[in-house]
């Protein structure tokens, strides 16, 4: 018989070693994943782990994907901390990506360059707006947020589908379901010339250090992670728990839809049915890896943007089907579990018990 | 020579950083109740884990009614013959009394019950419960009976208990030494843990004194003094605590009306009527069997009950019935509640932060920013003042006992300079040394003019400590008397609620 025996306590050491030991071992997954598809694991797994980083045009593509994953990522953080288990950060992201793309259809050739900060705020607060939604529905009615989050990111997919056939669709687009592409003002600037990495990045860099200040060092987010960590001793010092639900999802929102807003005024310039490949997902798996700390999830988003890139890589040059980053994805976050699970506890093997004398 | 029920030879158990039993050796006689006595840190516990299997010891041999054994788990002890009652309950909430003692006892036992066949057990031995109650809806009290009796179903012919009188009422106490004495002479061996004198005394044949690890003494405590035994406990003479000397009270500060909540969901018993003034420079103490009200009473007033009308509740002739808890410790009404990791303080979080909780906004964190530390200069100070042992003010909550925790949130909550503290259980658990700083920290705010309203099940700690004293029962609270009229008998009458006939 198995059993899992609660250590009495985990080691610090091994708290932050578990990601690590869940990449590697992904990585091994994914090379057996390799040998079984016929494919030499040498050649797969450079896909992975070397294209990714080879040269300024990679660099640039990495963050490209890392930025809008690292915006969801840190606002997750912060709703995982406040014991709010909202999981529609993808819904939060293109909710975003519609507000940031309504605005910027707006701008004309001879708008004011500075008008892209209109641009960002309209990403943020229809963030936000969608969040709020759900926060709502939670602290109104007690629904829960996860399953209210999940179901209402297909509500605003379907929305945006609504949006790109009909009212916004391109008159010169030859009927292809997008917006037209928008005017230079209503754009991120380009940090490097040569990559596509925008103005997104230093966004995501801005978000993790604020949120890090608001969780370690402000009193509100002191609160907040007690509300998460004991919701009894919140209640004995007098914390509103429905003041940690609702900044948690508006910050949540506001950084997914800044991350929308990013990809549609950034590499895309215009709307399309899909404004991103399930980033907002992905970010749960980055904020855990990066252990809920806003630094921890900017590493962990550059880790999850090469999965994306070397599964695109995978795609074009091995011929291998698109899901092979879904099998990565899901393989790192089940190996991190795993992990996690026996750095809190160990696993005894033990004889049943003898009969009776 | 006898052979001996259960004998311990040579026990070492190493932890890190730690020798929890050093060389330690103890021997029961068939039909002894012997007592095992020592300090929180002592090592009483490791050591009956080891007996009970749920340990395995470094060196030594547990030798059962005269052969060795190898115990690889404590269903192996349980199959032998030994039962045990531990001090942090190990039972199912959604489950039912009667399903809870099932799990505990062999299947080929379990098979042979039917409905209604614990009801002649609880009654022989007084434990007044409902085999069809959920554990969940039960209180401290009554979950500790809950324990007991699935012990005691399994006939054991040794049993272990782990300080169990700590949530009983005198009656329920003096019936569980009476049962106790009843399975002694029955031949059942008896295995007490405590560090509680007075019962030993009264109770234990003879008594192995345990002191950081190893065994000091084997020792026939009936014959001994109280301060001798406690010498032998503490290597050195106790302080007593100097007993709150009569004086006259002030003013009310706190002053509460027909205070009324309903019970919560899954529970039977809400406040109704309760009425009392608390004045400056007194301890008011509320005894009674836990599960009639008392938590939801300390709730109430540290405001983490809500939903009641404002005027019920009065600070220094302030409405607070409406106030948060935060808003209530502003104007100088703190509370200590009975859960101390989860409610009074954050398991995860440093002492530091954990002082942070229960600190006020404007101090705590200028302009919103948290000031990391002075947190730790104050965690520090509490550390020092209070004798809290503790390596770091920025170890987690979670690592402390029961007792240095205990004493944390004390001094944590003084430190606020409450005019009123309202304390649940101040020393649950807390050693013959930190129950005395804890003691002596109350009267010291007493005797400064603050009050206090202390709830506890311990009897002997209210009448060492309390000026006046009101007993809770179904929810609804006794008038309050003077410590010098409290007796007896009026106690056991009142602690069934009826209070009406005496004319107080």
């Amino acid at each position: 018989m198995i059993q899992l025996e609660a250590r009495a306590s985990a080691s610090r050491l091994a708290t932050w070693l578990s990601p690590l030991a869940a990449l590697v071992l992904t990585m091994l997954g994914g090379a057996l994943l390799f040998v079984i598809l016929g494919v030499d694991p040498w050649q797969g797994l450079r896909l992975f782990l070397v294209e990714p980083f080879n040269g300024l045009y990679a660099w640039g593509e990495l963050a490209v994907k890392a930025a809008p994953l690292a915006l969801c990522a840190v606002g997750l953080s912060i709703c995982f901390r406040a014991n709010v288990w909202n999981i529609g950060a993808e819904g939060q992201l293109v909710a975003g990506a519609i507000a940031g793309g309504g605005v910027a259809l707006l701008a004309g050739p001879e708008t004011w360059r500075g008008y892209v900060l209109l641009v960002m705020a309209a990403g943020m607060l229809g963030g936000m707006a969608w969040a709020a939604l759900t926060a709502w529905l939670k602290d109104r009615f007690g629904a829960n947020e996860m399953l209210v989050s999940l179901m209402l990111t297909y509500v605003i997919q379907l929305l945006l589908g609504y949006l790109v056939f009909g009212p916004w669709r391109d008159p010169y687009g030859y009927n292809f379901p997008q917006s037209r592409s928008f005017d230079e003002a209503a754009l991120l600037p380009t940090l490097w010339e040569g990559t596509r990495a925008h103005a997104g990045l230093a966004l995501a860099f801005a978000a993790a250090a604020v949120a890090w200040l608001f969780l370690a060092r402000s009193y509100p987010g002191f609160r907040l992670r007690v509300v998460g960590a004991a919701p009894a001793a919140a209640r004995y010092a007098g914390y509103s728990p429905r003041q940690a639900l609702w900044t948690s999802m508006l910050a949540c929102g506001a950084l997914a839809g800044l991350a929308g807003m990013g990809e549609v005024a950034g590499p895309m310039q215009r709307l399309t049915t899909s404004v991103s490949p399930g980033y907002g997902f992905a970010a749960v798996i980055a904020a855990f890896l990066g252990r809920l700390h806003p630094a921890g999830a900017l590493v962990a988003s550059v880790v999850m943007a090469a999965l994306y890139i070397g599964g695109e890589l995978a795609q074009s040059r091995l011929g291998l089907p698109a899901s092979i980053v879904g099998v990565f994805q899901g393989l790192a976050l089940a190996l991190l579990l795993l992990g996690d699970t026996l750095v809190r506890h160990r696993i005894r093997w033990r004889r049943p018990a003898p009969a009776a004398r | 020579m006898a052979v001996h029920r259960l004998e311990l030879r040579g026990i070492t158990k190493r932890y890190p950083g730690v020798l929890a039993n050093d060389d330690v050796s103890l021997a029961v006689a068939p039909g002894e109740i012997h007592a095992v006595l020592g300090e929180n840190g002592a090592g009483k516990s490791t050591l009956m884990k080891i007996a009970y299997g749920a340990l395995a010891p470094d060196a030594g041999q547990v030798v059962w009614n005269g052969r060795p054994v190898a115990l690889r788990a404590p269903d192996d002890a349980r199959t032998l013959g030994m039962g045990m009652v531990f001090q942090h309950f190990v039972l199912f909430e959604t489950l039912t009394v009667a399903q809870n003692v099932l799990l505990g006892l062999p299947a080929a036992f379990a098979r042979r019950t039917r409905h209604g066949w614990l009801a002649p057990l609880i009654e022989r031995y007084r434990l007044g419960l409902d085999p069809d109650a959920y554990v969940g809806d039960l209180s401290v009290g009554e979950r500790q009976r809950v324990e007991l009796l699935r012990a005691l179903a399994a006939r054991p012919q040794l049993l272990i208990l782990d300080e169990p009188t700590s949530v009983l009422s005198p009656e329920a106490r003096a019936a569980l030494f009476a049962t106790l004495r009843q399975l002694a002479a029955e031949g059942c061996s008896i295995v007490y843990i405590s560090h509680k004198l007075a019962e030993i005394r009264e109770l234990c044949d003879r008594c192995t004194v345990l002191r950081a690890g190893r065994t000091v003494a084997v020792v026939d405590p009936r014959g001994m003094a109280q301060d001798e035994l406690a010498a032998l406990m503490l290597g050195s003479a106790v302080d007593e605590v100097r007993t709150a000397a009569p004086r006259p009270a002030g003013d009310p500060v706190l002053t509460v009306r027909r205070l009324s909540v309903p019970a919560p969901a899954g529970q039977r018993v809400g406040l109704r009527d309760v009425s009392f003034d608390l004045r400056a420079g007194e301890i008011l103490g509320v005894a009674g069997v836990s599960g009639n009200g008392q938590a939801l009473l300390l709730s109430a007033l540290s405001g983490e009950e809500t939903g009641m009308p404002d005027d019920v509740i009065r600070l220094m002739g302030r409405p607070i019935g409406r106030l948060r808890p935060s808003a209530r410790r502003a104007l100088g009404l703190r509370a200590i509640p009975e859960e101390r990791l989860g409610r009074g303080c954050v398991p995860e979080m440093g002492l530091d932060d954990n002082v942070l909780l229960t600190m006020a906004p404007a101090q705590a964190a200028a302009g919103g920013w948290v000031r990391r530390r002075g947190l730790a200069a104050a965690a520090s100070g509490i550390i020092a003042r209070y004798g809290v042992r503790a390596v770091s003010p920025r170890v987690p909550a979670r690592s402390l006992s029961g007792g240095n925790l205990q004493k944390f949130m004390v001094g944590r909550e003084l430190q606020g300079a409450p005019r009123v503290l309202v304390a649940a259980q101040p020393t649950w658990g807390a050693d013959i040394g930190a129950a005395a700083r804890i003691h002596q920290a109350l009267i010291d705010l007493r005797n400064a003019g603050g009050a206090a309203l202390i709830i506890s099940e311990d009897l002997d700690e209210l009448l060492g400590i309390c000026d006046r004293l009101a007993v809770m029962a179904g929810g609804r609270l006794s008038p309050a008397v003077a410590r010098a009229r409290v007796g007896a008998d009026m106690l056991g009458r009142w602690m069934e609620g009826r209070w009406d006939d005496d004319p107080a």
